[in-house]
């Protein structure tokens, strides 16, 4: 989706603020919601990671950005439990003394029919382009790179297509590519100079330039 | 139900929480147990893979070849790390990581990630303006090193091998571990020569 998690060439924020000797937590809580998800993946096995990302960027636009990181982790968490039947709304509004947003409900993605690749179609040196898809769910495919041409520098090995894993739909395994982006193909003539950027592309993604 | 307000995120976790355990879904201590796990997420592994990296040239070509193997032959290995590749900062290239989408972090490396670097700031504008963000970050590069920004949108998880600092021929490869800074191995800073 064309979400508002996409943030890579967003303009109009400010300057990146460090934090000295900055905790791992800042409250307990964040804490707790960081187990919670890592618990309901790998043990209780009620979402994968892919689901989770996408629950977060189903998060509405304003909550998302005003939500600090681990509120968006216990959002997404939380949306999933209920969706999935784990855990009951009420219950847990009951629990909390308050409401609880959830992120909003899922659009799946069509399935596109492929069948999972023998062997990686790009070698590195390929010129590829990047499809300039729009799906209504869950891509890792940044608005930045899309319809842009680049350069495979490096071909990493088979994993499950998140297009198709956060929908439930059949899993495939296809290779990534590092894509190395000419800073000017992505942000024209105002562009840094020497200052190009490799993003990692499953090969659905990508056709040849 | 409870009241009309948004409960406070420590009312909602604790909630969550409580009704996992109470219901069955999860035993008791089981979040304890993703505690300890937790505890070997930690960026003073990646420090201890930097400082070997620049003292054992053999275990340097390993890193750069396969660093999933060569991060594991030190221990670290897990989740988020499946898959390491390590980026060699050169004299003539500086690297730069960055999730614009998420979060991603190479956990057993790196750990769990600052807040500025999941913070909106700098997944938007570190793709669109590197130099100027690094410069506000305390880094000046002169235009002739290339800044190379790595953007964690599949499953590949990096780590920024820096370039060792003039002044520490001799040290051991503890006191060179102590030099190393997390935010050196994501990008935005250089490894202080040790004053």
């Amino acid at each position: 989706m064309d979400g508002i998690y996409d943030l890579g060439g967003v303009a109009g924020f400010g300057a990146v603020e460090v934090e000295a000797d900055e905790p791992t937590f800042h409250e307990p809580w964040e804490a707790t919601a960081f187990r919670i998800n890592l618990a309901s993946i790998g043990f209780l096995r009620a979402y994968n990671a892919d689901e989770y990302r996408h629950a977060i960027e189903r998060m509405q636009p304003v909550h998302y950005l005003q939500a600090r990181y681990y509120e968006r982790v216990l959002t997404g968490a939380t949306t999933l439990l209920v969706e999935k039947g784990v855990l009951d709304l009420a219950d847990l509004e009951r629990r909390a003394g308050g409401r609880i947003p959830l992120a909003l409900p899922v659009r799946p993605n069509p399935g596109d029919g492929r069948s999972e690749p023998r062997e990686p179609r790009f070698r590195c040196g390929a010129r590829v382009r990047v499809r300039d898809d729009h799906k209504p769910g869950h891509t890792r495919v940044p608005r930045y790179v899309r319809g842009r041409t680049g350069t495979v520098v490096h071909v990493a090995p088979p994993f499950s297509y998140p297009d198709a894993s956060s929908h439930g739909l059949p899993k495939r395994c296809e290779a990534t590519y590092h894509v190395e982006f000419e800073a000017s193909e992505l942000w024209g003539d105002d562009a840094e100079t020497n200052a190009p950027v490799v993003v990692d592309l499953w090969e659905s993604y990508l056709e040849e330039a | 139900m409870g009241g009309d307000e948004i409960a406070s995120p420590e009312a909602r976790a604790d909630a969550v929480a409580e009704a996992l355990v109470e219901k069955g879904h999860l035993p008791e201590g089981a979040l304890d147990a993703v505690e300890r796990i937790e505890e070997g997420l930690d960026w003073h592994n990646g420090a201890r893979v930097v400082a070997r990296a620049w003292t054992d040239p053999a275990y340097r070509a390993r890193l750069l070849a396969d660093g999933t193997a060569a991060c594991a032959e030190l221990g670290f290995e897990g989740p988020q790390g499946e898959y390491i590749v390590v980026l060699e900062d050169t004299p003539e290239r500086k690297n730069l990581i960055v999730c614009t989408q998420c979060s991603c972090t190479a956990w057993p490396v790196l750990g769990l990630p600052p807040d500025w670097y999941k913070s909106p700031e700098y997944r938007a504008r570190v793709v669109r303006e590197p130099r100027r963000v690094l410069r506000e970050m305390g880094l000046e590069l002169e235009p002739e090193i290339e800044v190379r920004v790595w953007d964690t949108t599949a499953e590949t998880r990096y780590l920024v091998l820096p370039l060792r600092p003039e002044g520490t021929d001799g040290f051991t490869e503890d006191q060179l571990a102590a030099l190393v800074m997390r935010e050196a191995m994501i990008g935005v800073a250089r490894v202080p020569s040790p004053t």
